[in-house]
């Protein structure tokens, strides 16, 4: 049987990525949507493997809700990413200056 | 009382959501009026229900995952209040830029719904929908003004830190779950209590703790409010200033001090530091800006500097002084941003602050409401902002952080600069633009109560710091 280590070790990693994903990422927009979604399947990984190793269901359906938001989320960051792009033509993280102070 | 009983306003205010929905999809755009007066009416109503079925006590539901107390339903009237006061000063800037649509009411039900659901929660599940119902709809809220690039700039900045919080959030929660065996607060904070500190729960505890100061707007993880308010709409900044704070004050409560109280060691140095970042940065920098809503944006980053203050103090008194600053904070964000309403008029936004010289001349009475609530931002007796900053400092003192206290008034004393460079633009300077203002009567009455019971609350604060009070100590 795999130990519950290795899963949080692989829950942490995709975590670790997602976050990289965000701040280091300077071009692309989708891209940063798509680390948010990593980041979320990363704490579901964590939630699957506790809530099979304590015996314990609510952490699955924890997930499922997870899921759900995850799905909503993406409907909306979407949307706000079709709305950036027809007032400024570009995706591009750092063109994003308009506003200083 | 049955399950669905409790859970009544937040029922009734569902349905109503659905109501207007639907009823705004028949409405021909010289009908709005119908879908505002709705909104208003679900709100009203639903204040009324929560009245009207408050628990004797403390009353769970849904296997433990609500909560009605007393805190939640004084904190849920305090949400309601705000929100209607939003909906009614946003309704003739709405009306004058062409986005008097159904689709900002919708919303901002949903979102109230959200809040109701985090003041309420009792569990990690509840707080995350409850959270996540309320981000959304203000994401969306904020990209509401579909042909602005700064409004969509905002957005996505918004979005996109907010989510990052929110997986920070649920990372810190995934392992407190996996340390403790349950999502339910009252569970988790049995089994702490057991176990003690060990070094998995204090790591989900730092996830908590950020992805919590990301929400509020504490620095280091700030960056979003700035450029959020600034960005969008004035009306949705309004709406994103004023009852969302008092939605994260119940959510730090119900988790850090309900869920995570025996760690309160740990946790109360953690936001220490928080809360002395915020209040420097917040006061310093605002100093420098000449937008308004940026000013307001980074003073707001400093009041929530003073609300960490009274929850890390750790004793009842603190969280009642919190609760009050958060309760009272939400006026002023109210009436200050209502006044940039106020002033702004079709093709003028009057969002810089030489937009307010002269108020004075132009219109004595509402000069003197923003000057109430300029007093009671800075914490200038009488008003209610000093009685609340007092309240908190004295908490602060009590648990001998007396440097801590000393640092928060150094800060304030600063920021009472540019609260008080606004009062002398608005005195003693010409005026730029001698323009009418236009708002209806009761965007008058409405604006004028604010101010005034932002200043008779400051005068007898008893009554509301003894609710306060109880609300966490009953």
């Amino acid at each position: 049987m795999v130990p519950l280590s290795y899963y949080l070790i692989l829950g942490a990693v995709l975590f670790g990525l997602s976050v990289a994903g965000i701040f280091l990422n300077r071009k692309n927009i989708i891209i940063l949507l798509m680390s948010i979604e990593l980041m979320l399947l990363a704490v579901n990984m964590n939630f699957v493997a506790f809530s099979h190793y304590l015996g314990d269901t609510a952490g699955q359906v924890f997930v499922f809700f997870i899921l759900t938001v995850a799905a909503a989320e993406a409907a909306i960051g979407l949307a706000i990413l079709v709305v950036l792009f027809r007032n400024w033509r570009t995706i591009n993280v750092n063109d994003l200056d308009s506003m200083k102070g | 009382m049955s399950d669905y009983m409790t859970a009544l306003p937040e029922i009734f205010l569902l349905s109503m959501a659905c109501v207007v929905l639907t009823v705004d999809l028949f409405l021909k755009d010289s009908q709005r009026n119908i879908t505002y007066l709705l909104s208003q009416v679900s709100l009203g109503l639903t204040l009324l229900l929560t009245l009207a079925y408050q628990p004797h006590g403390t009353q769970l539901a849904f296997n433990g995952t609500f909560i009605s107390d007393l805190m939640s339903v004084v904190l849920k009237c305090f949400v309601y209040v705000v929100t209607m006061g939003v909906l009614l000063y946003s309704r003739r800037y709405l009306q004058d830029r062409g986005m008097f649509k159904g689709e900002y009411y919708v919303l901002g039900l949903f979102g109230v719904l959200g809040m109701m659901i985090m003041i309420s929660a009792y569990s990690m599940l509840s707080l995350y929908l409850g959270l996540e119902l309320m981000s959304l709809s203000m994401y969306a809220m904020v990209a509401f003004c579909r042909n602005s690039k700064r409004a969509s700039e905002a957005a996505m900045k918004y979005f996109v830190l907010g989510a990052l919080a929110s997986g920070i959030l649920l990372y810190g929660m995934s392992i407190i779950y996996g340390m403790t065996g349950s999502l339910n607060i009252i569970e988790i904070s049995r089994s702490l209590a057991e176990q003690g500190s060990s070094v998995g729960v204090l790591l989900g505890l730092a996830f908590i703790v950020v992805g919590l100061a990301f929400k509020l707007g504490a620095v280091p993880f700030h960056m979003w409010i700035p450029d959020v308010y600034h960005g969008a709409p004035t009306a949705v900044t309004l709406y994103i200033a004023s009852a969302p704070k008092i939605a994260a004050f119940a959510m730090t409560m119900r988790l850090l001090v309900e869920g995570l109280g025996s760690l309160q060691a740990d946790w109360q140095t953690m936001l220490m530091v928080l809360a002395v970042l915020s209040l420097g940065l917040g006061n310093i920098v605002a100093i420098a800006q000449s937008s308004i809503k940026r000013m307001l944006a980074y003073s707001t980053i400093s009041h929530v500097g003073f609300l960490l203050l009274g929850i890390l103090a750790g004793t009842g008194e603190g969280y009642a002084a919190s609760m009050f600053y958060a309760l009272t904070y939400a006026l002023m964000a109210l009436g200050g941003f209502g006044m940039i309403l106020f002033l702004s008029r079709k093709g003028f936004e009057a969002e810089e602050l030489d937009d307010f010289k002269g108020l004075n001349e132009r219109s004595p009475w509402f000069a003197f409401m923003m000057l109430i609530i300029l007093f009671s931002m800075a914490g200038i007796p009488p008003t209610v902002g000093f009685y609340a900053k007092l309240s908190v400092l004295t908490a602060v003192v009590n648990v001998d952080l007396i440097w801590l206290a000393t640092v928060a008034v150094i800060f304030s004393v600063i920021g009472a600069f540019y609260y008080l460079r606004a009062v002398k633009m608005m005195y003693f300077d010409a005026a730029e633009d001698q323009s009418e203002l236009q708002p209806c009567l009761s965007f008058r009455f409405a604006l004028s109560a604010n101010g005034l019971t932002v200043l008779a609350l400051g005068l007898f604060p008893a009554g509301l710091m003894a609710l306060c009070a109880a609300a966490l100590n009953g």
